[in-house]
């Protein structure tokens, strides 16, 4: 997965500026940087829920330019697709559909989207949420999971669309201290089978053992990157050490 | 450990149980009294009314089932014509929500202009005015049209809003999922904005019942109409239109009977 000069302007506000990334196949790359540095922006931007101002988004050899004034144009929109199919993504507020039980939210996607038959869909759909722990609540609906609960069942929904890559935007933020971990449990034995993901997240503990390596950023750019240990324990940059600094005394 | 102290604090079984069974009692005082102010406002308005010496029970019964007959029409005017503003509210939302100019704007349209002015005047619009633009409708069609159209302005309104309750991270998560813009509506938004705006169908269902009564104006041969036919032949119309309110509101309260049922169907599993 790659992408290369992304820029994003909101109005006259210039977000992202420039942003080259390149995350080969079962790396698991950890976004850190403080509150409105634009990581949200960059994860959207990468699988079009925001159109970028430009550059280009490529995942598993399909490259797809930002096309802010067509963004409507059909093949645009079907290219985007495409690339959704390829970048599963997680939300902070879980996003399960509600009027849906477990097993129903895991199967839609692949038997509308990717044609997959109902029974092949739904051995799928067990396979993760087995992998997940919630093979107990697949006839559930979401509003009788914890959050931490909600937060597995998504990771199992992505998983369903077998992604080339995962997209976590601050997957935690929205949970009670103590359902954090589960969570990031099932995330870190992801990373370690090798699920290419890229995450963004203030749970530094989590990063220094999951990442394969880190990526700081601020205002916009890419400040620094390299693996967890160097970044996170002796980094290069003065803004970078200001931010773990800060972010450590909080 | 920890655990074995807790649990000794907790109140015994027998002092849990205790609550329970007063909350119940003082949960069924509460029903039983409220039902017993229901019945004596009834008898006394009854007895109230029976008392001035101007009802004549007699004759009650002997039109009463003359106007009863009405109920069957009433009830066809209404589920008819919330049927069709459901389809009008759908496509009037639709076009609401669309991106396209022309489109929006129609609908807008549509709901400024039947917002705007009278029920009564659209339903004699329907039947008198059409017909010089030589569209002849018998009274129940023109009835159904104009409540239809009317209500569907409404519920436009309410579809709307309905669509536009649905979170926006679900709209995201689906199309994260490589779902196309139809199918995020069609199974993601649509299901949840149903049952959003489940509740207001079932007030504007039973607003629908009061309002069905102005058809008589057509001669359409529901309630009011029998009420009022009869009220004037017999110079009683105390009596016919004390019948019609009641059916009216017997009709009410069964239809606000089963929305609540079909709300709390609804609620379960949500959220
Ligand atoms: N939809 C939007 N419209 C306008 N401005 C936006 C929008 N989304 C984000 N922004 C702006 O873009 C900037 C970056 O936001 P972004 O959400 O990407 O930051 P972040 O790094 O994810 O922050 P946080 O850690 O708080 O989640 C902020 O200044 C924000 O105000
Ligand atoms: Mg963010």
């Amino acid at each position: 997965m790659r992408t290369s000069g992304i820029e994003k302007y909101f109005g006259r506000n210039h977000v992202l500026r420039g942003i080259d990334l390149e995350v080969r196949r079962r790396e698991a790359v950890m976004v850190i940087g403080r509150s409105g540095s634009g990581k949200t922006t960059l994860l959207r931007c990468i699988n079009f829920l925001e159109e970028p101002t430009s550059g280009w988004v490529e995942v598993d050899g399909l490259r797809v330019e930002a096309d802010p004034l067509h963004a409507r144009s059909r093949r645009h929109r079907e290219q985007i697709r495409q690339i959704r199919l390829r970048a599963g993504m997680l939300f902070q507020e879980f996003n399960l559909f509600p009027h849906m039980s477990v097993v129903q939210n895991l199967i839609e996607a692949p038997t509308r989207v990717r044609g997959l038959p109902r029974d092949a869909a739904l051995e799928l759909a067990e396979r993760y949420l087995e992998k997940v722990g919630l093979l107990d609540k697949r006839n559930e609906y979401p509003a009788r999971l914890s959050g931490g609960q909600k937060q597995r069942a998504a990771i199992a929904r992505a998983l369903c669309m077998e992604p080339k890559v995962l997209l976590f935007d601050e997957p935690t933020s929205a949970l009670d201290p103590e359902l954090i971990g589960e969570v990031l449990n099932v995330m870190e034995d992801l990373a370690h089978e090798g699920v290419t993901m890229i995450v963004v997240t203030h749970e530094m503990h989590f990063a220094r053992e999951a990442a394969d390596r880190v990526v700081f950023m601020e205002d916009g750019v890419i400040l620094e990157q390299g693996p967890p240990e160097q970044v996170l324990n002796d980094p290069h940059r003065e803004e970078t050490r200001n931010f773990l600094r800060r972010f450590l005394q909080t | 450990m920890a655990v074995g102290e807790l649990s000794e604090k907790r109140p015994t079984r027998y002092e849990i149980e205790d609550v329970e069974a007063a909350d119940r009692r003082s949960r069924w005082r509460f029903r039983i009294l409220f039902a017993v102010v229901w019945l004596g406002l009834i008898i006394g308005l009854a007895v109230g009314l029976a008392l001035t010496g101007r009802i004549d029970p007699a004759f009650i019964l002997e039109v009463g089932p003359f106007i009863l007959d009405g109920t069957p029409t009433t009830l066809l005017i209404c589920f008819s014509s919330i049927l069709l503003a459901c389809v009008l509210a759908t496509l009037g939302a639709l076009g609401r929500l669309s991106g396209n100019p022309v489109l929006n704007a129609i609908a807008s349209f549509y709901v400024s202009l039947l917002r705007g002015t009278p029920l009564v005047v659209q339903i004699l619009f329907w039947y008198l005015a059409l017909p010089q633009f030589g569209v002849v409708l018998d009274a129940l069609p023109a009835g159904i049209g104009a409540l239809a159209f009317n209500y569907g302005a409404y519920m436009t309104e309410i579809f709307r809003a309905g669509v536009e309750a649905v979170p926006r991270g679900q709209q995201e998560a689906a199309r994260a999922l490589g779902m196309r813009e139809s199918e995020v509506m069609r199974r993601i938004v649509f299901p949840q904005a149903l049952r959003i705006v489940t509740p207001a169908i079932g007030n504007e269902f039973i607003a629908m019942i009061k309002d069905s009564a102005l058809v008589y104006l057509l001669g359409v041969r529901e309630v009011l109409w029998r009420a009022d036919v009869m009220g004037t032949r017999f110079f009683r119309s105390t009596e016919t239109l004390l019948i019609a309110a009641v059916v009216y509101w017997i009709l009410t309260i069964v239809l606000s009977f089963f929305q609540e049922r079909l709300e709390r169907r609804m609620a379960r599993g949500d959220r």
